[in-house]
């Protein structure tokens, strides 16, 4: 630190830091095996719903989360309410089943 | 025994063949055997670096398809004895280079030399995997730049699960060489500093090497930056590199072009 520092404008170096560190940790989660593991779960945890439910694939979105401690897997699955009249199964103001499950960190691979 | 060593990166132009020169011929003065493996087919340089441009006959396609022999291709080093080139073809495509093909020269390198080091041509596509696929360690090369540290997390995540070794369940043994670094401007807050770049990439440091004019004019004469200027700052940090590999416990520093009073006074033009 000097007297020109004063004068000087905010340094680079601490955003580039910070841009990479944001980027990344979505990257390692979106990378490889994890897509395919994403890909998997959506297609068995829809299967298994199927049996019971009628819904729609574009409705079920599974999404995975990395942080440090651990991850957090998400799992959205969007279910038309039956209408008492059994008329319009496209309901509007259908509710949603939101799960919600965490499962342990993946991270321990990158560990030197 | 020998060691297979992957130069790469991810991103073109951060130093991968300059590297794979410098620290070839830096392992090679130690008396050990050195094939350096250029898997940038259709995009060679490495002969160029190494100066022997004008003495390549057949090449690593050659040898995988078995239109030639290993010993027909490998040029030796006009300096260092114990070093060996195995140049890329210039005329073909990276299709051309097949898996079978690249394990049988791997093996058969293996038998005749101590260290192989594969200089890897950028990107992520099927040259970038062949040159890793076969290699007990890998030096990760990266600038401490936004987009080279990017690119090199994309590679170590490759490493970790396209290799050979990673796939049968080993650990690939991987190695942090930062290049073109500038001390001074990483400590005035403008460039990532070494302690940023190892804290994202979370890989052990081999290495600092520090930007400098010695890198280009050594390959203006198709010469390794450390037999070309031996006591340049960037031989010094490449050769520290070179006995780090080979297991020594080497300090790590920064080397720097010691400025004179002259240098100080006119800028950089003294050097």
């Amino acid at each position: 630190m000097n007297i020109f520092s004063m004068f000087s404008r905010r340094t680079s170096a601490p955003v580039a830091r910070e841009r990479l560190q944001i980027l990344l940790a979505h990257e390692r989660g979106g990378t490889t095996c994890n897509a395919d593991l994403i890909a998997l779960l959506q297609k068995e945890v829809l299967a298994a719903i199927a049996k019971h439910i009628d819904v729609d694939p574009d409705k079920v979105q599974i999404k995975m989360e990395r942080r440090d401690e651990v991850s957090l897997l998400e799992i959205d699955v969007e279910i038309p309410t039956p209408s008492p009249k059994g008329g319009k199964p496209q309901d509007k103001t259908a509710p949603e089943i939101r799960t919600t499950s965490r499962v342990a960190s993946q991270r321990a691979g990158r560990a030197a | 025994m020998a060691e297979v060593m992957v130069v790469t990166s991810g991103k073109g132009g951060v130093g991968k063949t300059t590297s794979t020169a410098a620290l070839g011929a830096a392992l090679a003065q130690t008396g050990q055997t050195v094939a350096v493996v250029d898997f940038d087919v259709g995009l060679r340089n490495l002969d160029l670096i190494m100066g022997a441009e004008r003495r390549v006959v057949y090449d690593l396609i050659n040898v995988a398809n078995g239109e030639a022999r290993l010993h027909q291709a490998l040029i030796r080093d006009k300096r260092i004895e114990t070093l060996y080139l195995l140049p890329a073809s210039q005329t073909r495509d990276k299709d051309a280079l097949t898996e079978e093909g690249v394990k049988r020269v791997i093996g058969e390198l293996r038998e005749r030399f101590d260290w192989i080091i594969c200089d890897s041509p950028a990107g992520i596509e099927r040259g970038a995997t062949l040159a890793m696929k076969y290699a007990d360690l890998a030096v990760v090369i990266a600038n401490p730049e936004v987009s080279s540290v990017r690119d090199s997390d994309r590679i170590i995540g490759l490493l970790d699960a396209k290799t050979e070794k990673a796939e049968s369940g080993q650990r690939m043994e991987k190695h942090l060489l930062l290049t073109r670094y500038d001390a001074a401007r990483a400590g005035r807050g403008e460039m990532l500093s070494v302690e940023d770049v190892l804290e994202i990439l979370s890989i052990p440091l081999l290495g600092i090497i520090p930007e400098s004019e010695e890198v280009l004019r050594a390959s203006n004469v198709g010469s390794p930056v450390t037999l070309n200027n031996a006591a340049s700052a960037p031989a010094r940090a490449y050769m520290d590199a070179a006995r780090r590999l080979c297991g020594e416990d080497v300090a790590m520093s920064i080397p720097m072009h010691r400025k004179g009073f002259l240098d100080r006074l006119f800028g950089r033009r003294a050097a």
